[in-house]
């Protein structure tokens, strides 16, 4: 467990919305959730990344008060999870991987529906409906049936029916799962707005990029237990090192020069990749002195380079660097999780 | 966007949304019986709109109170009006109360596979995290089923009444008939609701309903006097709550002294409600 930071519990200004003590589900044999402890600060965005099954929907489903625990406790924006649900529900948002909206109404005729049972006054509930049906871009859309909206209208709209009540902790189960790329950025927009105007978000993905687009505070979950937890770029230091990235003005030069680089021994650890569809080739750098020979040995060798830039590992490396385990659970282009 | 602010920015732990009524801040863990009767209100509301936007769902309710009418008016109306000592006539008159009793049923039987379909979606999810009594999802769809049964009752007796149906009690005996008949449906229904919440699929619930309710429609007072049926059977019409309402909504209608079926059909929706009603709201809240 690389525990990097200890976080504030003071109750008061920037305390904790979100508090979860050793929080345990069992589905039979399965343990979904095997004690895990999770904070998050008032108006900040916890990221919770790991695989399918990892135990990040169960975890969503136990603090919006749909399944109960079998130990531990949590408290969300001051509230019981078991103990004081009814209160809880008037303080929560929960936008899940499936839309939870009702398929044959309208955008509208939901929104109003869920002001209503809010206790808005008929009245307010209009309103509220009309204007986050334009916050979220779905005006003209508002009198169609949800059925014929896309995915990504869908989801919008189940992010706008989350905020009627404006609540004070905001559920993001996969937000963007099963999304095309263009769609996943219209909703990683409406994100960015609702936590810039101060939302506290618990957002659950496999999507290194959506953790690093989305949250600064990052928990990896995985087999029902919190593997690693601190700042995104924390978790990344904590993998060491670099990649030097190496464009070639010719890009048939690739192989010669993984091959320079091998020879030289100067590859480290992981060894240098070549990626021709890129036109990039990847070396992992542990010091200057590394980068310095690599960029030196290229030049006595007389490859011409045209671009050279270094950056920090990809959350995907720090992942496997963290569990050993393959990272491919995440690229494959997400099955849904079982609601287990 | 423009200036017209849209609060989207979500309030602080502690502090309500947008000004719900003074009712709720106040009350905010227990649920009052008016906030409830809201809820029930804006979810039956969805429900109409469901039937709004997808009409052919009406198919059930208008056609088969006409259908078996026709059917068994024709079909057997005459043999067993003769058995009852008159004419198709007589029949229709014996008939009609026990369709009553029968479309209850079908209606419930409805509520089944409909709740099973409806409550695998997302929405569901959706209701049960908001601050409402999670009974009120079902409560509403009952309202909005016992609504359709009204429809369904309405043109069956138009129907009774075209064919030479004849009202030998009072208007009151008939209210009262159709009062019955809608009690004892709204109970069935959380028979179904159950039934809809427990088994996978709305085929299975389908298929198990029909298993169930064939026997108990046709083995009871509903379509033919029970006088000639073997003894065994006999034992088993006088204790079907089925024949209970068919021999009870009969005497309301016809302004014969209808005994204590009534009685027992009561009995029967109180004791199926009390018992069937809270195992449903807990299946509803348990499923994950």
């Amino acid at each position: 467990m690389v525990d990097m930071e200890r976080i504030d519990r003071n109750p008061r200004n920037g305390g904790n919305a979100v508090e979860v003590r050793g929080l345990v589900k069992h589905y039979g044999e399965t343990k979904a959730l095997d004690g895990v402890d999770l904070d998050v600060r008032e108006g900040t965005v916890l990221g919770v990344l790991g695989p399918n099954g990892a135990g990040k929907t169960t975890l969503v489903r136990c603090l919006s008060t749909l399944i109960t625990p079998d130990a531990g406790h949590a408290v969300v924006a001051g509230f019981d999870v078991v103990k004081q649900p009814r209160e809880l529900r008037r303080r929560i948002g929960l936008t899940g991987q499936y839309a939870s909206v009702d398929e044959k109404l309208s955008g509208w005729e939901n929104l109003y529906m869920i002001g209503r049972l809010l206790d808005l006054p008929r009245k307010q509930a209009r309103a509220r409906a009309d204007e986050l049906l334009e916050r979220f871009s779905l005006t003209d859309a508002a009198k169609r049936a949800c059925m014929e909206y896309s995915g990504g209208m869908r989801r919008r709209l189940d992010l706008a029916a989350s905020m009627i009540g404006s609540p004070s902790v905001l559920y993001l189960d996969e937000p963007t799962t099963g999304l095309d790329p263009r769609t996943r950025n219209e909703v990683w927009d409406e994100v960015q707005r609702m936590v810039a105007e101060g939302a506290t978000v618990l957002l659950t993905t496999q999507y290194m990029e959506e953790a690093e687009q989305l949250a600064k505070e990052l928990t990896v979950i995985d087999k029902g237990k919190i593997i690693a937890r601190g700042g995104v770029d924390e978790l990344k230091a904590k993998v060491g090192g670099r990649t030097l990235h190496i464009r070639p003005s010719d890009p048939a030069e690739l192989a010669a020069m993984a091959q320079a680089i091998r020879e030289a021994g100067l590859d480290g650890v992981a060894g240098a990749q070549a990626v021709p569809d890129e036109g990039l080739l990847y070396v992992p750098i542990l010091s200057d002195e590394q980068l310095t020979a690599v960029i030196g040995l290229l030049g006595v060798r007389g490859f011409s380079l045209a671009h050279v830039a270094t950056a920090l590992p990809s959350l995907d490396e720090v992942f496997l660097a963290i569990t050993g385990d393959k990272a491919s659970t995440f690229s494959d282009a997400a099955p849904q999780e079982a609601a287990a | 966007m423009s200036s017209t602010t849209t609060t989207l920015t979500p309030t602080p732990a502690g502090s309500a949304g947008p000004a719900p009524s003074k009712a709720a801040v106040a009350e905010e863990g227990r649920i009052g019986l008016r906030a409830n009767l809201r809820h029930i209100g804006a979810l039956a509301r969805r429900n109409l709109l469901q039937i709004k936007k997808d009409p052919e769902s009406m198919f059930d309710v208008l056609l088969m109170p006409i259908v078996f009418i026709v059917l068994f008016v024709y079909v057997f109306g005459g043999s067993v009006g003769a058995s009852l000592g008159g004419n198709r006539h007589d029949y229709v008159n014996y008939l009609v109360p026990g369709l009553m009793a029968m479309m209850g049923m079908n209606i419930a039987m409805a509520v089944g596979t409909g709740v099973n379909d409806d409550f695998r979606k997302g929405v569901m999810d959706r209701f049960r995290t908001m601050p409402i009594a999670r009974s009120s999802v079902l409560i509403a769809k009952i309202v909005v089923e016992l609504g359709r049964l009204m429809i369904a009752t309405l043109i069956l007796l138009t129907m009774g009444f075209a064919l030479g149906m004849e009202l030998n009690g009072s208007v009151f005996g008939l209210l009262g008939a159709v009062a019955l008949a809608a009690t004892f449906g709204a109970a069935i229904m959380w028979i179904f609701i159950l039934l809809g919440l427990t088994m996978k699929t709305a085929q299975a619930v389908q298929g198990t309903a029909m298993l169930v309710l064939m026997p108990l429609q046709f083995g009871s007072s509903i379509f033919a006097p029970t006088q000639t049926m073997p003894g065994w059977l006999q034992a088993f019409t006088d204790y079907n709550p089925l024949s209970n309402l068919a021999d009870a909504a009969r005497a309301l209608m016809q302004g014969k002294p209808v005994g204590d079926s009534v009685w027992w059909t009561l009995a029967w929706a109180a004791g199926i409600t009390v018992v069937m009603a809270p195992l449903a709201v807990a299946k509803f809240r348990k499923k994950a």
